[in-house]
């Protein structure tokens, strides 16, 4: 296993320079330099230009800036952000920690829900609960966030005025009240994101659920005369999850667009309402390494998921 | 098992066309059928709207600012007081063209990458299929942002500030979405190769294109038709939430994320703003991915229903 989580791990480093190059080269092809705002600033005296450009690497062959963009980044060295005025990497650690939480419950919230929906859905197939269901998940997954969120807001901020529609990242109290209010403030966002994961997650579940239960080790279980619980819980559901965890794995990228959306609607101060407000002012460090730090997200993510693969079907980890 | 009843076919079942089979099995599928008459309907707005509703998207009016629906004003109006029907027939024009050419281009390429990764035995098949991983690995929405970000000028510039965004978007969405396809494209590839009717072109003398085009293509497209519809739906959302984000179009263009964008700060005053042009996305995305389904049950041989 440990073996195995390693190969994993060594396979992530190729996806993440894949990653960084497609990144560089989409900079490189850009018209104009955006990095030389400084450079190319008309207060600037034109030696000072030629010294930053210098600096900046900006005249050398586009391989040489990759390599060196990318010693760089590897050093921690992330650049400096021209608005916030502080380094990138302080900044991004600044306002991760709101967007993982609110990632991470979403994603609790739509596994709480889809799985037991869509394994009950498969078990009693085309009965009214999972027709119910599987309309339910269409309409879920063809609503977008944004929409979602604006209908959220004038239901329970606007109308009923239950929930705060702007999340403080400081909240004015200690102990147990900041501990409410950060979950009160979260409901929303996480509700959106949570209910539009376990839309598409639902169908995984239930089609990967229907397949295995038709297989005749199923069936064998049953004639032993097991209960139906434990053959759905014990025999069934292992295998299921197998290719589940594949596409939610797959569905990431959706995951962290998705959390972009509900950031800026709910004016969350995580990664991707700084994403958007540096593309806004131009702060091209800045746009660079958020979308790196998602890159970056995306194939954590995508080990995650391969390490669960290889515990719940052992046979993987021994190829 | 279930596939030997499959298989056979039951005597007194009548034979129709494959276009009638077809519908046969799509009608069947009752939401699908629905969907299909609701975006047509939606497609028909559209196009013919302009023709019908004759008022200006952008008369401004600030008196009449800020209103719900009314006789003059069936969707309200906005805070400069323009009409937001006229502004969603429109914006639905774009937004509907936005979807339909990026899915194009995304099953253009898709096919195109998966075609030559079914085709070669060598290491071209292997790279395209490493290729096809890594941008299943990109974090799309951030790299959408990024290339508007940074191509926006320079395209405006060169094809104008509504032609130039338009022709960004659809490249950027449909060339970040071709991934599922060119995978399909690729499996379906490597079955139906083997296949001898593909052995007898070959032995026949068919040039490798020809046997693609005539012989394995159309055996491929059933799955690509369904991803394809599906695609339509995913790229009406990415141009939707681009605009919503305030990247997409400029802001006299009022595609239906845009004009969501602009009525999200005044949910409080004018909840209509937000509820028409959002209810529009949402029963186009919805109905697309009903057609979808529909297409999945009547395009799939071997289901039998």
């Amino acid at each position: 296993m440990s073996q195995y989580v390693l190969r994993r791990l060594l396979i992530a480093i190729p996806s993440l320079l894949g990653i960084s190059l497609v990144l560089f080269v989409v900079l490189a092809l850009a018209p104009g330099d955006p990095f030389s705002e400084l450079a190319t600033n008309p207060n600037v005296p034109p030696e000072v230009a030629a010294a930053l450009r210098a600096k900046f690497g900006l005249d050398d062959p586009i391989y040489l800036r990759y390599l060196h963009w990318l010693s760089a980044m590897a050093h921690g060295d992330w650049g400096f952000s021209f608005v916030s005025r502080m380094n990138v990497d302080a900044l991004i650690l600044q306002r991760l920690p709101a967007t993982l939480y609110v990632i991470g419950s979403a994603q609790i919230l739509a596994l709480l829900i889809a799985i037991p929906v869509g394994v009950y859905a498969a078990t009693k197939p085309y009965s009214l609960f999972d027709q119910i269901a599987n309309v339910l998940a269409f309409v879920g997954f063809s609503l977008p966030t944004f929409f979602t969120g604006i209908l959220f807001i004038l239901i329970f901020s606007v109308t009923l005025d239950w929930l705060p529609f702007v999340y403080s990242s400081d909240i004015k109290a200690t102990g147990i009240r900041w501990v409410l209010e950060m979950i009160r403030q979260a409901i929303m966002p996480v509700a959106v994101l949570g209910l539009f994961q376990a839309a598409s997650m639902t169908r995984f579940v239930r089609s990967a659920m229907l397949d295995v239960i038709r297989l005749d080790y199923v069936t064998t279980a049953r004639a032993k005369g097991l209960g139906q619980a434990k053959v759905i819980v014990k025999h069934v559901m292992r295998n299921a999850m197998i290719p589940v965890v594949t596409l939610i794995a797959l569905q990431m990228p959706a995951v962290f667009g998705g959390a972009i959306v509900t950031e800026q609607i709910f004016r969350i101060p995580g990664i991707g309402s700084l994403l958007i407000s540096s593309i806004l002012s131009n702060d091209t460090p800045v746009v660079m390494a958020v979308t790196f730090v998602f890159g970056c997200l995306v194939v954590l993510f995508n080990l995650i998921a391969d390490v669960l693969y290889g515990w719940l079907d052992p046979r993987i980890s021994l190829r | 098992m279930a596939g030997l009843t499959l298989a056979s076919p039951s005597a007194e079942r009548r034979v129709y066309s494959p276009w009638r089979e077809t519908w046969r099995r799509y009608s069947r599928h009752k939401l699908a059928v629905v969907s299909a008459f609701l975006l047509l309907i939606l497609v028909l707005a559209v196009v013919a709207g302009p023709f019908v509703w004759r008022v200006k998207i952008d008369d401004i009016d600030i008196v009449a600012g800020m209103q719900g629906p009314s006789l003059a004003h069936p969707f309200g109006t906005d805070d400069l007081g323009q009409d937001i029907l006229a502004r969603m027939i429109y914006g639905g024009r774009i937004s509907l063209a936005v979807g339909l050419a990026a899915m194009l281009v995304s099953v253009f390429v898709g096919t195109l990458i998966g075609a030559l990764a079914g085709m070669s035995r060598g290491a071209l098949g292997h790279g395209l299929m490493w290729l096809t991983d890594l941008f299943l690995s990109l974090p799309q929405l951030p790299l959408l942002l990024l290339l508007i970000y940074l191509f926006r000028d320079g395209l405006k510039a060169a094809f104008g500030p509504e032609g130039g965004i338009f022709i960004l978007i659809v490249l950027v969405i449909g060339g970040l979405r071709w991934m599922p396809v060119a995978r399909l494209v690729r499996a379906q590839f490597l079955s139906i190769r083997e296949k001898e009717f593909v052995e007898a072109a070959r032995a026949l003398g068919a040039s490798p294109v020809r046997q693609v085009v005539r012989h394995i293509l159309p055996n491929a497209l059933g799955p690509v038709i369904i991803a394809g519809t599906i695609d339509v739906a995913a790229a009406i959302i990415a141009e939707s939430t681009l605009s919503f984000l305030g990247l997409g179009f400029p802001p006299d263009t009022p595609t239906w994320g845009r004009l969501l964008y602009d009525a999200k700060d005044f949910l409080d005053i004018g909840p209509h703003w937000a509820l028409f042009p959002g209810g529009a996305i949402f029963i186009a995305v919805v109905a697309i991915n009903f057609i979808g389904d529909g297409l999945r049950d009547a395009l799939d041989a071997r289901r039998v229903i």
